[in-house]
């Protein structure tokens, strides 16, 4: 699903949260949503899954805005992951993976736990190789765990946009580049979160680059993240180098000479 | 937990339930038997079973059967409430007596009991919780969300102005009959109960539990948060003040025929969900009828323990209800229960 932002702006309680952000994001492709903690990251996510609702400028998916989708179509179409996100009542991770088939559900009859409805939730876990943990209680997770049985949980949604808010945030470093390696694998179009930019790096097609609620760079990887755009927005020193197998840039920073922010 | 399983469990529940009420009506002063409780009920249902003497008919029909009946339905829709509200608030704690709900309903009814409307009841009832429920989630809301904390606190300071308001409105106006009938509400009693309670409470239970029960997908969608079940396609904010709004109606009907029993609403979701699992399509139909056979049970120890003399059933379920909640607080290790 391809994914186009015209001129989105937002603010809260009178304070501009993101300003006139336009990008256009190919079907199928993975983007990468960096900047500063404040930079408007989270807000922007929100308003493409339509949960939020731009003041002006709108977002479309293939063309069609999803403003004007009911929530419902929306959620049909769009999965988001929160960071951290934690249940109020105990549950099984199959519980949380068939909470995806809610927006498929008839409204007033659809039997919970429907035998298609946990065909789908089982092959979601087995896309996340999670297909082992779905009698264990959520609470008894390790953080990969749980991020993998909630990315488990938006592949139940069969979405074709698929949006994550800091993933790998918490993981160890081996669940870190397994989770991104299986939102690699994954046939959708995905826009994540990101604070490390060595991941963004090596994870995703595109780069979107805010800074105050604007965005100061789009492109791929080799094109954003340079030593003087990352300069200048997160006021730290660093050299770029290319991965010696992948190819990919490497983000290595100076020690704390910089007393960072521009 | 399989389908049949589940349908096991609310089988036996349902059966376990209308044998206990009939076994209530049995219990009491005059001895009844259950033979005479079937042969009752079914005079007044016109079929033909057997004659029964006319003064047990009428112990059965206009005194005790009413009574259990109030009993059940009230259980049902406590429990009911109390599921959608610690669901809809993301909230362990939450019932309707803890987010000030029937202390609001009290001080609606008593207003009309001293202005001697109490036709009135059961709608100053509704407005007083309807009343309080805005009250707590407006002062719990800050900057668009409730947390769990904030709308326990909230529903304290509402619980206790409403208690005040109570307490001032007896203390400046009530009188003899006036003063008793309050005190019936305030520690919870369906002694009182007629066929028009009966009416009231299975009016609600069933229009309300109906509504809650088809909104059980949507409930289940806020075990996340709000922006999980935004995600999901739930409509947020509509669908949470449908739903209070509703559980406000249900509860206010509750207070209005039984006053204000606490610890149903908060006890009997936690123990339901160990058997049903948290899916609310499972949960709501065997919380009511376990909230149900709860009531019926408190309540016959209530006029059966003491005998001659009658405790307020709300007395036997805290007696009940507050060793069960230590218990809950010892097993679960969650980090909901911290």
């Amino acid at each position: 699903m391809g994914v186009d932002l015209d001129q989105l702006s937002f603010s809260i309680d009178g304070t501009r949260i993101l300003r006139n952000v336009s990008a256009s994001l190919p079907t199928g492709s993975v983007t990468g949503l960096l900047g500063p903690n404040g930079a408007g990251k989270s807000t922007l996510l929100r308003l493409i899954a339509g949960i939020d609702k731009a003041d002006t400028g709108a977002v479309s998916l293939d063309g069609a805005s999803v403003g004007s989708l009911p929530r419902r179509e929306a959620a049909r179409r769009i999965a988001l992951l929160e960071q951290n996100a934690a249940p109020s009542v105990e549950l099984t991770v199959l519980d949380v993976v068939l909470l995806g088939r809610i927006p498929h559900r008839t409204r007033l009859m659809g039997s919970f736990g429907g035998e298609d409805d946990r065909a789908v939730a089982f092959s979601a876990l087995k896309t996340v190789g999670a297909a082992a943990l779905a009698e264990r209680s959520w609470q008894t997770l390790s953080g990969g765990q749980q991020q993998r049985v909630q990315i488990a949980r938006a592949m139940a949604q069969q979405p074709s946009l698929l949006l994550l808010d800091e993933p790998t945030n918490h993981l160890d470093v081996s669940a870190q580049l397994s989770l991104l390696g299986q939102v690699r694998e994954l046939e959708v179009t995905a826009i994540m979160a990101l604070h490390d930019l060595n991941l963004a790096a090596a994870y995703c097609d595109h780069i979107l680059l805010l800074d105050g609620g604007r965005l100061v760079a789009t492109g791929t990887p080799d094109e954003v993240l340079t030593p003087e755009i990352i300069g200048e927005v997160y006021g730290v020193d660093c050299f770029v180098l290319p991965h010696p197998r992948g190819g990919h840039p490497v983000i290595v920073y100076s020690a704390a000479t910089s007393k960072g922010n521009s | 937990m399989t389908r049949s399983r589940y349908l096991g469990w609310l089988l036996a529940a349902t059966v376990t339930l209308i044998l206990g009420c009939g076994v209530a009506v049995t219990i009491g002063p005059a001895a009844v038997s259950l033979g005479q409780v079937a042969g009752s009920i079914g005079a007044h249902l016109g079929l033909a079973t057997e004659p029964v003497p006319i003064l047990i008919d009428s112990i059965v029909w206009q005194l005790r059967l009413p009574r259990v009946l109030t009993a059940a339905l009230v259980g049902a829709g406590l429990a009911l409430s109390g599921a959608v509200m610690q669901s809809v608030t993301r909230n362990p704690l939450a019932d309707p007596y803890l987010l000030g709900l029937s202390s609001g309903a009290s001080v609606g009814a008593v207003c009309v009991v001293i202005l001697g409307i109490g036709f009135f009841l059961p709608a100053a009832a509704f407005a007083g919780a309807l009343l309080a429920l805005v009250a707590t989630l407006s002062i719990a809301r800050v900057g668009g969300t409730i947390t769990p904390v904030r709308a326990v606190l909230a529903g304290l300071a509402i619980a206790q102005l409403a208690g005040a308001l109570t307490s001032f409105i007896i203390f400046w106006a009530a009188k003899g009959d006036s003063y008793r009938e309050i005190l019936n509400w305030l520690l919870g009693s369906v002694a009182g109960a007629t066929w028009q309670s009966v009416t009231i409470a299975a009016t609600a239970v069933a229009v309300v539990g109906t509504g809650i029960l088809l909104s059980a997908t949507r409930l289940d969608a806020f075990a996340f948060g709000d922006t999980a079940a935004a995600s999901l396609g739930i409509n947020v904010n509509r669908t949470r003040w449908a739903l209070l709004g509703s559980v406000a109606l249900l509860t206010g009907a509750m207070v209005a025929v039984s006053g204000s029993i606490g610890f149903v609403g908060l006890i009997l979701p936690h123990l339901v969900r160990g058997v049903s699992g948290p899916g609310h399509r499972r949960l709501l139909p065997l919380v009511a009828v376990c909230g149900a056979l709860f009531l019926v049970i408190a309540d016959t120890l209530a006029r059966t323990v003491f005998d001659p003399r009658e405790l307020p059933v709300g007395i036997i379920t805290a007696f009940i209800g507050v060793p069960v909640f230590i218990l809950l607080i010892k097993r679960k290790k969650s980090h909901l229960w911290a």
